[in-house]
């Protein structure tokens, strides 16, 4: 026993010709039945090429538009025309121009002899399936479609939607239930017989001939009147990408296409020479025995969509740019921003990058400069230190930053003294970990050796700069994971906010800290706080700080906090 | 060419959803409908500056791919710049001499695949050749897959090594899209420009062998909905002070042309505006490729005190001064911050290019 090819041809025919031809040598017949719009000196070279073979036949030409009943109806003709004249055919196996085995034909006869009842062929109630173009399941079989879908879109929809909306509805003979699934299969000889010699085959064909795309509805259908054993899968392997085009493969899947360990693929590109070569060359030897598994490479498939449809987020270049309403994610990973904490630690940087692990930035947004971690000029993909170019885009400074450094978590200081326009973006930014000692600020000026006009002007501007950044911060559509301590509250107990911020960043670490940064002497703060009001400037931001000693009550060792147990 | 393009340009984020039907719109697609048939009469008016020297045109077959570029003594790069661009499957040169004198116009006469024009006219009153281009495109592109090019300019795409142009273009079709982009990556050597030596044909990027992997600046200009992406090495060393005049490194060099069709500003943007839609809006990645830009092979010192002498290159040039005298110093662009270059998958999983679903 054996299996005849059916082949669906209506371009690149020297290649259709040549797996006929290879299917044909080793005793399978194939029928080929090439498109009726193909002109008539291609079709004559492609039956020329083959004249040679006794075992090839052509069949009726139908035109064969896409999502027509031409192609069911070539079908049909080249069938009934193999199963007359090839009598020894048990397996007729559907293909199409563009197919290609991938195994040995013997090794799929030996592996369909061994199935002698099987058919081969996906068939999935519409309730079922989730890949259908245009979201149409049952609806293929109960409204009319005479319009096409590629080239009259408008009209297809309008029409579509106006028999929705009049709840029109086509009957579905009685007997049938609707399947759909891949339009190649491989059926055995008692089957499709069966199908094509039914009595009511007229019928059938009337309520087909209506269907919107058949050839993945009719014999899905109409099998699962006759069949007795139905394996639901197509042999050929074949993948649609998320517009539901078919993959085209190329010379390089060739290492792909031997792990699918399916017996045939397609859409081949013409082209590709070396998987002609490859696969058809007389010599090959398979793998015996193995189960086609096109599970093995769906992954690749199921990203791809994914990287078409969603792309890399925090990734902005020339084929990726989401509008406003896309824009979610903003960048690559998670980030931290730290207000204040340097001013109020003497070795914050350092501390931070030891204990987490990571390089640790100063303040990205200085108007002077960007101040990378450990002073560098330019940093990772060539970023310079340049603040006119930084502020020139800022958007484009911080996402590229987060994209370079992908798998290194970055951690930057801020301050209402660097520039403040990328503070919206930063905010909107579910990546991101703003921590805010609100009044921090204020510790420099206590700490400086300038003149008080200038301090109470310079703590004027700077309060009301990180007056506004906490507003924003306020907003309903923050997305960032915002914390924020007043000066005085952090005093009071540094150690369980720096806790958590280190849990976060490094979470399986998950250990107490046990090295803690060094404060600032703060003698007298409280008093420098109060020479600001008495000069007639409020200071807000830092909480209640007593007038005293500048210490908070409750911290006995000065300038060193101490550990929580 | 690079040539800062002044509108308020849309930053991450910040690009709102095109809303074809609103008033505003519908005034500016009439107004670009009007600059482009300028663009176009423009060219039709300059048609008389080309004087054909080998018009092989006849052989152009429907489905052939075509390569377009205006050059001025690029004896040095071309044949790289061909044998690279044939092997992708570009079925035939359509190129515009502008005044060469190094050789470059016998070596192109000789190639059978090349039809070749010539003009003594000035580069930089024809939109840097762009109205000249037009003209061939008008003439002999219609319908045809069109790959339009500066000599040193080296498309790569995804899957490029083993996916000619045809695949490329079939793919592209069978998404329905009618253009593809590509960013101009500035290729260097890790030492002085001129340390090391290069002949013609021989590889560029064996030397040119590096670039910044990161520092680009990518915004949206409304108006026509280009991409206007900035930055790379010569902003980061030549334009640190005034960014926004740095050179411009989107382009849309694959187009499948029509004759109404009209580049604006070299091929970074181009009419119909919707060929400049060849970024996803909605969070997702199109299929886009690489420019390889092999300026900095060691003739470009002294090609920069040439083109400044010249002043054709920019629209307001004296601007650009300082930026030619530092390439004419011979600098190290180089940094410890580079990368090296290792082929189209590296450049894909670094985000300078995108496979988008193509697999």
């Amino acid at each position: 026993m054996t299996v005849g090819f059916v082949m669906l041809c209506h371009t690149a025919f020297d290649r259709a010709a040549q797996v006929a031809r290879h299917w044909a040598e080793r005793d399978c017949p194939v029928v080929i039945h090439v498109d009726r719009r193909v002109r008539r000196p291609a079709y004559d070279r492609l039956v020329e090429a083959l004249a040679d073979l006794t075992n090839v036949r052509f069949s009726g030409r139908h035109a064969c538009e896409w999502g027509t009943w031409g192609l069911v109806a070539a079908t049909q003709e080249a069938s009934t025309l193999m199963l007359r004249e090839f009598p020894q055919v048990r397996h007729v196996y559907l293909a199409s121009g563009s197919c290609l085995p991938l195994r040995p034909v013997e090794e799929m006869v030996a592996y369909l002899d061994e199935r002698p009842r099987t058919d081969f062929i996906e068939s999935v109630t519409t309730g079922d399936v989730g890949w259908t173009v245009g979201g149409l399941n049952i609806e293929r079989f109960t409204l009319r479609f005479p319009f096409s879908w590629r080239k009259q879109r408008l009209l297809f929809d309008w029409y579509v939607g106006l028999q929705r909306r009049i709840r029109f509805r086509r009957r579905i003979p009685a007997g049938l239930v609707p399947h759909l699934g891949s339009q190649w299969w491989c059926l055995t000889r008692q089957t499709l017989s069966a199908i094509l010699d039914d009595p009511d085959r007229a019928r059938y064909d009337r309520f087909f001939r209506k269907v919107w795309i058949p050839d993945e509805s009719y014999f899905q259908t109409l099998v699962r009147l006759y069949s007795s054993n139905i394996e639901s899968r197509s042999l050929t392997l074949s993948k649609f990408d998320f517009q539901g085009k078919p993959h085209i493969f190329y010379d390089d899947h060739l290492q792909l296409l031997r792990r699918s360990d399916c017996f045939v693929a397609r859409k081949i590109w013409p082209h590709a020479g070396k998987l002609y070569r490859f696969f058809l060359s007389p010599d090959r030897e398979g793998q015996a025995q193995a189960e086609p598994n096109p599970g093995k490479i769906d992954r690749l498939f199921a990203k791809a969509v994914e990287r078409r449809t969603k792309g890399r987020p925090g990734l902005y270049m020339q084929s990726r740019f989401p509008d406003a309403n896309w824009i979610n994610i903003r960048t690559a990973a998670p980030y931290s921003q730290f207000q204040g904490f340097s001013d109020v630690f003497k070795n914050f940087e350092t501390w931070l990058g030891k204990t987490a692990g990571t390089r640790v930035h100063g303040h990205l947004f200085a108007p002077g400069r960007v101040e990378y971690a450990g002073g560098e000029t330019v940093y990772n993909g060539a970023l310079s230190d340049s603040a006119k170019m930084r502020d020139y885009n800022p958007k484009s400074f911080l996402t590229s930053l987060i994209w370079n450094t992908r798998g290194e978590r970055q951690c930057f200081q801020f301050g209402p003294g660097d520039r403040q326009d990328i503070n919206g973006f930063v905010a909107a930014d579910p990546n991101a970990q703003i921590s805010v000692i609100s009044g921090a600020w204020a510790i420099p000026l206590f700490r400086s050796n300038a003149n008080f006009g200038d301090i109470r002007r310079e703590a004027a501007r700077l309060q009301k700069i990180e007056a506004e950044y906490l507003d924003l911060l306020r907003n309903h559509w923050i997305k960032a994971r915002v914390r924020v301590w007043t000066l005085a509250e952090f005093v009071e107990n540094p150690m369980e906010p720096l806790q958590t911020i280190v849990d976060e960043i490094s979470p399986r670490a998950m250990r107490r800290l046990t090295e803690v940064p060094c404060m600032v002497d703060l003698t007298g703060f409280g008093q420098f706080l109060q020479n600001l009001r008495n000069q007639g400037m409020q200071p807000v931001l830092m909480g209640d700080f007593p007038a005293g000693d500048g210490q908070p009550p409750g911290n006995p060792r000065r300038g060193r906090p101490y550990l929580v147990q | 060419m690079a040539r800062p393009v002044h509108s308020d340009a849309r930053a991450i984020g910040e690009l709102s959803p095109l809303a074809p039907l609103s008033p505003a719109e519908i005034w500016t697609a009439w107004r670009l409908r009007w600059k482009r048939r300028r663009l176009l009469l423009r060219a039709l008016r300059k048609r008389g500056q080309l004087r054909p020297l080998a018009d092989r045109t006849a052989a152009i077959r429907p489905a052939d791919i075509l390569g377009l570029a205006t050059v001025r003594n690029e004896a040095l790069r071309l044949p790289y710049f061909l044998d690279h661009h044939r092997r992708l499957g570009v079925g035939h040169f359509l190129i515009v001499d502008n005044g060469s004198d190094d050789g470059t116009v016998e070596m192109l006469r000789g190639q059978p695949d090349v039809s070749l024009w010539s003009t003594g006219d000035s580069y930089k009153l024809s939109r840097f050749g762009m109205d000249w281009l037009t003209w061939l495109q008008i003439r002999h592109a219609h319908g045809h897959w069109c790959l339009t090019l500066d000599a040193d300019e080296i498309l790569i795409y995804p899957y490029w090594e083993t996916r000619d142009l045809r695949a490329l273009t079939e793919r592209l079709d069978a998404e329905g899209r009618e253009s593809f982009g590509a960013v101009m990556l500035d290729m260097y050597p890790e030492g002085r420009l001129s340390d090391r030596e290069y002949r013609a044909g021989e590889d560029p990027f064996a030397t040119l062998a590096w670039f910044d992997g990161g520092n680009l600046i990518v915004q949206v200009q409304p108006r026509m909905r280009n991409l206007w992406i900035q930055g790379g090495v010569r902003a980061r060393l030549f334009f640190r002070a005034g960014p926004r005049r740095g050179p411009t490194l989107n382009k849309v060099p694959l187009v499948r042309w029509n004759r109404r069709f009209a580049y604006v500003n070299s091929t970074h943007a181009a009419l119909p505006r919707r060929l400049n839609r060849v970024y996803d809006e909605t969070g997702g990645e199109a299929l886009s490729g690489v420019l390889l830009h092999t300026k900095f092979l060691p003739v470009a010192p002294g090609k920069a005190a040439e083109e400044k002498q010249r002043a054709e290159h920019f629209a307001n040039s004296a601007q650009y001064d300082a930026y030619y005298d530092s390439l004419v110093a011979d600098p190290v662009l180089h940094c410890a911050a580079s990368t090296r270059l290792t082929g189209w998958r590296q450049l894909e999983a670094m985000g300078l290019m995108s496979r988008g679903g193509w697999i």
